[in-house]
């Protein structure tokens, strides 16, 4: 008896989290579902993507894509050393200040400063392109619906505009991009970067690699998450498994 | 069968010096261990008590998080991905936190209709009701204001719209909107007060709890069976419902563990990882899903009624109608039977209910277009034909089952079988 | 989770606090203690705070006889090129006069470079001493103004109430002209 009632209540719970679909596509493609080695309960991050990644991001993407959230000490969780970290960020300068006489300096970054962004504010960054403007990068994963699979879909998903359909000027047609017309251009060129590993840089595999690292960016505690997730759902079902063989001895004598 | 705790021995000198001048050990001892339980209650009775464990975790990871986040339009973003990459366990403390929201409200859900459907509401229990539906209110401003202070899209707009709805209110709606946002948006004093009160409202909880618990141990706890039960079908609080009450919540934390290390941002919306933004609301606009079947109604009233209520206003009424009107159930329902085990209509319409609400739920997650205007206002109706028709009507016709004297009473109707195997 | 540590008393007597009942119960309190360490741990010093533990000094910009002053962990850190004169008195203190007997030589790494954590020693206040127009005491090194302090050449108490010499902080030379505090 126990035990149906049990599966009753489990059921409840389950019926009432259901997450009810929340937002009607606007005539995009649903993104390709592709599938990634830090998903699922076990899944972990691929260091040598997100290495590539993260330099597609710093040759390509961060012209224009700010990551504010990124210090460069945060590096080091792709597999990089401490020195390899401070000569990344040594090629960055970033402002500091004031001096003794008051006035702003800047200086090279240092690994616990975070990565400065490519444009001073909102408005010079529109200002610089066509009025569009290409958001931080920091949380971009997280922050939209489908998560990884649309930005790698986006980031493939440029063609010529179906005949009848005239892009306006300074859009791009994108078939994943909500509306189609997006102001940044396709970026990404067949060996626009030089992998140090030797991976052939395609397209489809720099939108790969350079997801993985934003979806690292988007969360950068991923791992420390799912590894204490584990650790705490194999002692919750200990103690659940106790409790329940402890309650049946208590209510012993009651049923 | 029936047993009874002990009386309470103070061994220690010292013990029995501090009981003599402030009795709060005999107090937690009456109220804890010897409180007399009916000892029939099934595992849904275990959702009182886990609410109020809930409550607590709320109040910890709160409390703990409003060290690291900074309540101003310009830092509050900011300081929540802080506390997401830079604070010790800051990841954790915050997706508790924001799952432990959802994890309250499921939880409070499975309590009301528990309620719902054993007749918890009836006499003598009815102030004891209303408390809960007093702290459902409580919940629902809370966890409301809660969601305003990451300062994300969602947060931003949902704190407008919601605040908009006082500006249905005839005469002195703008006024009244100006004072809660004290400015003329949603804007830095707006993030500050709600800040505020989202710290200040769960002690407010707290002590409507308390009051709750008064009100529940004057008369002891419903039971399945819905009759007054004597002492022989009674057993104490502790050890047996202490241990029930500690698997229970064991079971509980596995499904609560489940979201937040696996699955954190499921109950959330992307939307609210983008900082506000007072110059663009997203394209669709949704509350968190427990607030989903109250949208729905406020969306369904769509047209003015009588010609003197215009339809903004409408909605409004509709939606905290919908909440009031459960303040009257105990009146509503004029059956004198309190349990659906031995109301064999009221369970059909008691099920009803639950996908009435369901179905509200969905409606208000999607965009108004098609059909599902027309289904919200349908289960809208529903909502309230249930507890102003239906109940009053259905008490007086319906003809209940034969219902037991006490638990070990020879059997009389359907469920007893069930009743003390539990 | 009060309930850890109370036990169960059955009709029996309570003999019946058997293994199952210690298991449980210690199992509970193992989780409930795993569960109390996140909200300990939270108000240790974050990441990006243990990010500044260390901060680099370039010495180039210190010309003898002067001193600056750097932030390192939200602290001021003394940083004085000396002057030969200075050293000399530094070292030719008798340490049986000192309440905090210390050599120079166990204060300063390279003689000329005196680094201090500028903290008094009493109740926290910031000595005055290193810009040229701040008064350095009898002794020619700091002076705290709260409470009266002074301090030589070497950073050590020598009048006032504080109780011990200002704090030498962990430094190491990267160069000639590059020091990293922490």
């Amino acid at each position: 008896m126990p035990a149906s009632r049990l599966g009753l209540l489990v059921l409840g719970l389950a019926l009432a989290v259901v997450p009810f679909p929340a937002r009607a596509a606007v005539e995009a493609e649903p993104p390709v579902r592709e599938s990634w080695p830090h998903q699922g309960i076990f899944g972990t991050f691929d260091r040598a993507a997100l290495q590539r990644g993260f330099q597609v991001y710093k040759e390509v993407c961060s012209a224009c894509h700010g990551t504010k959230y990124l210090a460069f000490r945060n590096l080091t969780a792709l597999g990089y050393t401490e020195d390899e970290v401070k000569a990344i960020a040594a090629e960055y300068t970033v402002m500091d200040g004031p001096n003794d006489q008051g006035e702003m300096f800047e200086r090279p970054a240092r690994p616990s400063d975070r990565k400065p962004s490519p444009y001073p504010n909102e408005q010079a960054a529109r200002a610089a392109n066509n009025g569009a403007y290409p958001p931080d990068l920091s949380l971009i994963v997280k922050a939209r619906a489908g998560g990884e699979n649309y930005i790698y879909s986006l980031l493939i998903g440029y063609e010529e505009p179906p005949a009848g359909v005239t892009v306006p000027d300074g859009m791009h047609y994108n078939k994943y991009f909500p509306g189609h017309f997006i102001g940044m251009p396709p970026i990404l060129q067949p060996d626009g970067v030089t992998y140090a590993d030797g991976t052939k840089a395609t397209v489809a595999q720099q939108a790969r690699d350079v997801t993985q690292f934003l979806a690292w960016l988007a969360e950068p505690r991923l791992e420390d998450r799912k590894r204490t997730g584990i650790k705490a759902m194999l002692f919750l079902i200990v103690l659940t498994g106790l409790l329940y063989a402890y309650k049946r001895r208590v209510w012993a004598d009651v049923h | 069968m029936a047993r009874e705790a002990p009386p309470l021995v103070l061994q220690s000198p010292t013990l029995r010096w501090i009981e003599h001048r402030l009795p709060i050990i005999g107090f937690g001892y009456q109220h804890l261990v010897a409180y007399q339980t009916p000892r029939n209650l099934n595992y849904w009775w275990n959702f009182g008590s886990l609410a109020g464990i809930c409550l607590m975790l709320q109040i910890v990871t709160g409390i703990v998080l409003a060290m690291h986040y900074t309540p101003h339009v310009a830092h509050a973003f900011d300081s929540v991905e802080h506390i997401m990459r830079d604070v010790n366990w800051g990841w954790f403390l915050r997706y508790a936190h924001a799952n432990g929201a959802s994890m309250f409200f499921i939880v409070v859900y499975i309590h009301i209709f528990r309620g719902l459907y054993y007749g918890s509401y009836k006499a003598p229990r009815e102030l004891l009701w209303m408390l809960g539906v007093v702290i459902l209110l409580l919940m629902m401003a809370t966890a409301f204001m809660g969601y305003v202070l990451p300062w994300g899209q969602m947060s931003f707009w949902g704190a407008t719209v919601i605040t908009n709805l006082f500006s249905a209110i005839p005469l002195f709606g703008e006024s009244i909107v100006t004072w809660l946002w004290g400015g003329f948006t949603v804007d830095n004093p707006t993030l500050n007060r709600f800040f505020s009160l989202h710290y200040l409202l769960p002690f407010v909880i707290v002590a409507v709890v308390f009051l709750h618990l008064v009100a529940l141990h004057t008369h002891g706890s419903n039971n399945p069976v819905g009759i007054d039960l004597g002492k022989k079908d009674k057993i104490p609080f502790h050890p047996y419902y202490t241990v029930k009450d500690m698997f229970g919540l064991a079971v509980f934390m596995i499904v609560f563990a489940a979201f937040v290390f696996f699955a954190p941002n499921v109950l959330g919306h992307p939307d609210n990882y983008i900082p506000a933004n007072p110059l663009v609301t997203p394209p669709h606009i949704v509350p968190e899903w427990y607030f989903l079947p109250f949208y729905a109604i406020l969306r369904a009233i769509t047209f003015d009624i009588l010609w003197i209520i215009p339809a903004k206003l409408g909605g409004v009424i509709a939606m905290f109608a919908s909440i009031g009107v459960l303040f009257l159930l105990p009146w509503l329902d004029t059956s004198r039977v309190r349990s659906a085990r031995y109301r064999p209509i009221y369970r059909i319409f008691f099920w009803l209910l639950v996908i009435d609400c369901f179905v509200l739920g969905y409606v208000g997650s999607q965009p108004p277009e098609g059909w599902l205007p027309t289904i919200g206002l349908v289960a809208t109706l529903w909502y309230f034909a249930h507890f102003l028709i239906v109940l009053p009507i259905l008490g007086k016709l319906e003809r209940p089952l034969p219902v037991p004297e006490s638990l070990s009473s020879p059997v009389l109707g359907r469920g007893m079988a069930a009743a003390p195997a539990e | 989770m009060a309930d850890a540590t109370s036990t169960v008393q059955h009709g029996e007597g309570g003999t019946r606090r058997d293994f199952l009942e210690l298991v449980t119960w210690s199992t509970v309190a193992v989780g409930a203690a795993a569960l109390a360490w996140p909200l300990i741990h939270q108000m240790n010093p974050s990441a990006d705070v243990l990010a500044l533990a260390s901060t680099e000094v370039d010495l180039s910009k210190v010309p003898e006889g002067s001193s600056i002053k750097v932030v390192w962990r939200g602290k001021p850190v003394f940083v004085r090129h000396r002057t030969a004169a200075e050293i000399e008195a530094a070292e030719k203190v008798d340490l049986a006069t000192l309440r905090d007997p210390q050599p120079d030589s166990a204060r300063v790494k390279r003689p000329e470079w005196l680094i201090l954590v500028g903290v008094c020693t009493h109740l926290g206040c910031i000595p005055l001493g290193t810009a040229p127009s701040e008064p350095r005491g009898d002794f020619g090194g700091w002076f705290c103004p709260c409470h009266g302090s002074h301090f030589d050449t070497a950073g050590r108490i020598r009048k006032g109430p504080a109780p011990a010499n200002l704090v030498v902080p962990p430094y190491t030379f990267l160069s000639d002209s590059v020091v990293r505090i922490g």
